[in-house]
């Protein structure tokens, strides 16, 4: 059973934890704030707040260097800022673990996320991600394993698509 | 007066020892960087325009024992210029962003860069909160930043304003896998 204190962003939490995630990048972003907030206060990891997602990536890419592990949580518009950075993780091989959150798909209240929302998928594997999608809680914490053994493992893109559907709609009038 | 951009690279780096990381930004930064000298401690980047700042400050919080300097281009630095800020928050000891400024855009064909217009690059990190930012305009500033690059205790900034002159190219290693394993290898990193 879900409950209030071990909810998926949680389970994620403790995922990155063992994983041994020491540098997380982040756009503030509302179906991540959880999970932000878990990776804020505590004292192992550096949680480095973006003005864009595409910095995330190089931020990544030198955190590797220096032989750490960075994971990068974004919303969906902000896989569309990352292009031309993730030739940076292509031609060099550079691990990358992504945690997308979906806007766009299911009871989208806003127009303006659709654009991009939908072009998700085929642009991660434009890109040569490996890409594991995610519609209900008790998948999260199986896909984010796998994600991180292949990310780091393999020095491979890998994206954990985190849908509308599991976050819950945004709500706009209260 | 400007400086000569491969002679301020080669004083920058002279006697760099062991613990100094450079991430030369794309283009001319990456030649002048191979010119004075190829070394593993060099991740040059061949693309990825607008993120040198950044793969120095993800390298910078990874190793904070060594030394991380990232020497990259006017242009280069424009077009990531909100990773100032990013690196205004983060504030690692040990990271020097270092700009080589010419004002023009060098490997497209001389275009004016923003810099040339008056766009002020040492306010921009000042006002990101930046602590140390330096105007390096002569030979005197120049040797005076290489002293503090040595002995680094807090997140710089410095510009270098150098000549437009544009000196043959010095091209290094361009397989980034290879450039990544050597790097990490040089530094101790197991595979």
């Amino acid at each position: 059973m879900n409950t209030p204190a071990e909810s998926w962003p949680d389970r994620l939490f403790e995922i990155l934890k063992r994983g041994d995630i020491r540098q997380v990048g982040y756009v503030p972003d509302a179906g991540h704030s959880r999970l932000i907030d878990r990776c804020r206060t505590d004292a192992e990891i550096r949680d480095v707040v973006l003005t864009t997602e595409e910095e995330g990536i190089a931020l990544a890419a030198g955190a590797w260097l220096g032989g750490e592990r960075a994971a990068l949580l974004m919303q969906s518009s902000g896989l569309g800022n990352c292009i031309n950075m993730l030739s940076l993780a292509r031609t060099c091989r550079f691990p990358m673990l992504m945690f997308i959150t979906m806007r766009g798909e299911w009871e989208e209240f806003n127009p303006w996320q659709v654009p991009m929302g939908s072009i998700v998928d085929p642009v991660l594997k434009l890109c040569e991600a490996e890409v594991y999608r995610v519609d209900a809680p008790d998948d999260v914490a199986g896909a984010a394993e796998r994600a991180v053994q292949l990310a780091f493992g393999d020095e491979r893109i890998v994206a954990v698509i985190l849908s509308q559907r599991l976050i819950g709609k945004k709500v706009w009038t209260k | 007066m400007r400086l000569e951009r491969r002679a301020a690279m080669a004083t920058l780096l002279a006697d760099r020892g062991n613990d100094l990381l450079v991430v030369p930004g794309l283009g001319s930064t990456a030649w002048d960087a191979a010119a004075a000298g190829d070394n593993d401690r060099n991740f040059y980047l061949w693309g990825a325009m607008g993120g040198a700042a950044m793969v120095g400050l993800g390298l910078a919080l990874a190793q904070p024992k060594r030394r991380v300097a990232t020497i990259t281009g006017d242009g280069e630095m424009l077009m990531g210029l909100g990773s100032l800020a990013t690196i205004g928050i983060q504030q690692p000891r040990n990271l020097a962003v270092i700009v080589f400024d010419n004002g023009v855009y060098g490997e497209t064909g001389m275009q004016p860069s923003h810099t040339q217009s008056g766009v002020d690059l040492i306010g921009v990190a000042g006002a990101c909160g930046i602590g140390i930012c330096l105007d390096v305009r002569n030979e005197n500033a120049l040797l005076d930043l290489a002293r503090r690059l040595k002995n680094l205790r807090e997140t710089l900034f410095a510009r270098v304003l150098i000549a437009t002159d544009e000196p043959p190219r010095v091209l290094p290693l361009r397989d980034g896998t290879a450039l990544k394993s050597r790097f990490r290898a040089a530094i101790g990193i197991k595979p």
